[in-house]
């Protein structure tokens, strides 16, 4: 069996990196190995994992600097003996190891509204065609992996502004809200309230990192940004709104 | 000791997949203080790895489908050993649970006209699955999450439940530990929810994630409830097979929905050679008819690849034996050279896009090979069909842990569907017992048994490495009591399952409390040992071959055992005692739908 050349952070602030010589076999990818090691050599290492194909997002991580699901990671994509380092995500508290505290993003789920829904019709059907539901579906295809939070340089270089920016994730399901072919009430929410859109200067590391390959940038941020200077800056609206509060 | 973290809830629930998180959406709407605790963070459990789509009997795509049809094929495919009531209530009320998930924002793929889209699956006489293409799963759990957030449900992430608390036969409570910190925890309930799951873990090949370890199923069999039908457990006859790290992970049997089909080596459709009795009249006997019925369910039957579960599983592994099996030692299963591209990456991106990633397969160019792998299991905590109350007092269970609905053997595209109708039942009683009633004392010597037993692993003398005690039990439950089981090698598991039950007690782990793995696996262990008890010895008492369990000693199904279940639970000395009892008789006007 080959053997792989693993650097992983251990422990949490104070601690260092640490590395490891761990056989694996052909086909395996970066999470099999970190579980090599967990089985053999370090029985307490602390790594997040559910699924191992790609669908929960729990083993975001970041190999030799690059955020990445690490079940996603094929050990091919090494050369033999190449060092392979994996360390936590950088953007989040770190609880050990592998393993950070991510609530920052649990909190900011709390934040963004819930869809509400025209009601269906007579016969309880709600007819949506399929075009107008792929867009919103692509949001949907999300699996959290946090991991765009995780490189958008608007918290990862600067935690203060996590108060006031809900991040690429949730700009997401902003969009998923707002573009929903049936909301009704919440689309207004979602932008009357900012999340920090104004903080994103579309550079677009989130969807070059995006496991599910979402265009964060171009189809859910960008046209948040738009409805929003069209409701709080077009000349004809705020003209609008002038004249009804004269009436008021 | 130090002191104990605790909390009072109405309803507390244990597991947030699907039926834990509609189970807690509903107690919260009735009005009770509720709490889901779950060993993963929120959003991640199993359910998010089921594909295919949801059964719900619509009529979007053929409206000669009704919930008879469904009950039907559900206790067909069960191999009538389901209970009755349970499979008809499913039948009757999947539909309006997914379109209340619809109403929660889930946006299902739609037909032409704008209405939700069934595909079909095995065993299913219609079209029937809603669907999100190939993530159904993600877009239940989000959808549920996103409901439990915004009714503002308390969720204890990554907490871990180790032992239910009993008091005058009632379960009042259950205490565990944080994973991140190791500090312990305590909850004292008015009515508990168990919705943990599977315990795919025990075998070696499986689709399920390390939570999967029957935490559910052991910490009910402990409190003292009834287990039944221990000895089905579905192995989904598509797991990936190659390269082996990516083993057991699974294919959608929608790739079979969708117009795919299983080969063997020599190319040939082999499960025209397996059409059962029992399905011949109502299955295509030739390539021509089967191909067609894709198109017309009117006049043409329907291809023998979407056979249950059961029967295509044990086909491939016959394939195999027989010497017709590919390099990795599965089967071909082929979309690529009757479907087109556009056709293949619209309605299965994510397999796609997992065979590109994880195998270098590009699905629309070339056959996947694929193998059975421990997928479900359809024994569990035996409840009551209409309140999903178990055989004690306060403790319910909903979805997979809970058994009944799927009998023998699961139809795909069932279980989504039986996690929120069952889900939403479970919190509906809880939460009505729950409401008529006080908190009652916690007994401090069961949480003193508790603490110490958490502790153990840290204080134990012993050199055994719990990640290998686990992965000597699951080679030996793979190749003991996998698919093809007979008595000698049950016997056998019997005896070294004991073994690995007192090397278990030697388990030692290193490092600190903090978000130790080695110690998490340590404790699952228990789980983990006890189920397989309970699965070997009910699988030794069913002289048969019915569903989810194949005894080459035993190769048909018998009369006399497909009239009942076998029943498991603990004895005072912590031994798995197994019982056989009758199943309940179904009322003539249901029992005539089986009259043709």
């Amino acid at each position: 069996m080959p053997s792989a050349n693993m650097t992983v952070w251990r422990g949490d602030d104070d601690g260092q990196y640490e590395n490891y010589e761990v056989e694996y076999q052909d086909g395996m990818v970066v999470l099999d190995v970190i579980h090599q090691l967990q089985a053999t050599q370090a029985g307490d290492l602390a790594v997040r994992w559910n699924c191992k194909a790609g669908k929960c997002g729990s083993c975001s991580a970041e190999i030799n600097g690059q955020p990445r699901l690490q079940c996603m990671t094929r050990m091919t994509e090494f050369q033999d003996g190449e060092e392979i380092k994996v360390a936590p995500l950088k953007a989040f508290p770190l609880i050990k190891d592998l393993v950070t505290d991510v609530t920052y993003n649990y909190e900011k789920a709390k934040t963004i509204p819930f869809v509400d829904l025209m009601k269906p019709d007579e016969n309880d059907v709600r007819r949506m065609a399929q075009i107008d539901i792929e867009r919103v579906q692509e949001f949907h295809k999300c699996i959290e992996c946090y991991i765009c939070q995780d490189v958008c340089h608007v918290i990862r270089d600067h935690p203060e502004n996590q108060d006031n920016f809900a991040g690429p994730r949730f700009f997401v399901q902003l969009a998923s809200v707002a573009m929903h072919p049936l909301d009704q009430n919440a689309k207004a929410d979602t932008v009357s309230h900012g999340f920090g859109l104004e903080y994103c200067n579309i550079t677009k590391c989130c969807t070059d990192v995006c496991p599910e390959g979402i265009k964060i940038t171009d189809n859910a941020i960008i046209p948040l940004k738009e409805r929003r200077a069209d409701e709080l800056y077009d000349p004809l609206r705020a003209l609008g709104r002038f004249i009804n509060n004269l009436k008021k | 000791m130090a002191s104990i973290e605790s909390h009072d809830y109405d309803v507390l629930i244990i597991g947030a997949g699907g039926a834990g998180l509609r189970a807690a959406v509903e107690a919260t709407a009735r009005g009770c203080k509720t709490a889901i605790i779950t060993k993963s963070l929120l959003g991640k459990a199993h359910t998010v790895m089921a594909e295919g789509g949801m059964a719900a009997a619509m009529g979007n795509v053929w409206e000669q489908d009704n919930w008879k049809v469904h009950f039907r094929d559900t206790m067909r495919g069960g191999k009538m050993l389901n209970n009755w009531r349970m499979a008809q209530i499913h039948a009757q009320e999947a539909p309006d649970r997914v379109l209340e998930l619809e109403s929660w924002g889930a946006l299902f793929d739609r037909t032409p006209d704008g209405r939700i889209l069934q595909r079909d699956f095995g065993g299913h006489r219609y079209a029937r699955l809603a669907h999100v293409g190939d993530r159904t799963g993600l877009e239940m759990i989000r959808i549920l999450q996103q409901k439990s957030v915004a009714e503002d449900i308390d969720v204890f992430s990554e907490c871990t439940i180790n032992q239910l608390l009993v008091n005058d036969s009632e379960v009042n409570g259950a205490v565990g530990y944080w994973r991140e910190t190791g500090d312990l925890i305590q909850f004292r309930a008015k009515s508990v929810i168990m919705a943990t799951g599977g315990l795919g873990r025990i075998w070696s090949v499986t689709s399920n994630s390390w939570e999967g370890t029957g935490d559910g199923h052991s910490l009910s069999m402990n409190a003292g409830a009834e287990m039944i039908d221990m000895e089905f457990v579905q192995f989904h006859p598509t797991g990936m097979v190659a390269p082996t790290s990516v083993k057991g992970i699974l294919v959608t049997e929608g790739v079979r929905g969708d117009g795919g089909t299983l080969r063997n080596s020599l190319g040939e459709r082999f499960m025209f050679n397996y059409i059962p009795a029992m399905f011949a009249s109502e299955t295509a006997d030739t390539e021509e008819e089967a191909d067609r019925w894709y198109t017309d369910k009117e006049n043409a039957r329907r291809t023998p690849d979407l056979l249950p579960r059961d029967e295509v599983a044990r086909a491939i592994n016959s394939e195999v034996k027989a010497g017709r099996g590919s390099p990795s030692g599965g089967v071909y299963l082929d979309i690529a050279s009757r479907r087109d591209t556009d056709y293949i990456k619209r309605r299965l991106p994510s397999m796609y896009h997992q065979f590109m990633e994880l195998a270098g397969v590009d699905i629309t160019k070339e056959s996947m090979e694929v193998g059975p792998t421990a997928h479900y299991v359809m024994g569990g905590v035996r409840v009551d069909p209409e309140s999903a109350a178990t055989s004690i007092s306060g403790l319910y269970a909903a979805g997979e842990v809970a058994a009944g609905l799927h009998g023998s053997n699961r139809l795909g595209g069932n279980s989504l569907s039986d996690l929120l109708v069952f889900g939403k039942r479970a919190g509906e009683f809880a939460a009505e017992r729950a409401l008529q009633m006080e908190h009652s004392a916690l007994d401090k010597e069961q949480v003193d048994e508790a603490v110490s037993r958490i502790a153990k692993p840290f204080d134990s003398v012993g050199t055994e490495n719990p990640y290998t005690v686990q992965s000597d039990l699951r080679e030996l439950m793979q190749n003991k009591v996998g698919i093809i089981r007979n008595r000698s090698d049950l016997e056998s598991a019997i005896g070294e399952i004991a073994k690995l039950k007192d090397r278990e007690k030697n388990v030692t782990v290193s490092g600190t409390h903090s978000y130790n793995p080695g110690w998490h696996t340590a404790l699952d262990l228990q789980h983990l040992l006890s189920m397989s008890e309970a699965i070997t010895k009910a699988a030794l008492e069913r002289e048969e071959s019915r569903g989810g369990h194949t005894r080459d000693d035993f190769p048909t199904p018998s009369d006399e055992f497909g009239k009942l279940n076998i029943v498991a639970t603990l004895s005072d000395s912590d031994e798995v005692n197994i019982k056989r009892e009758p199943l309940s008789e179904m009322p003539e006007e249901l029992a005539e739908l089986f009259k043709d």
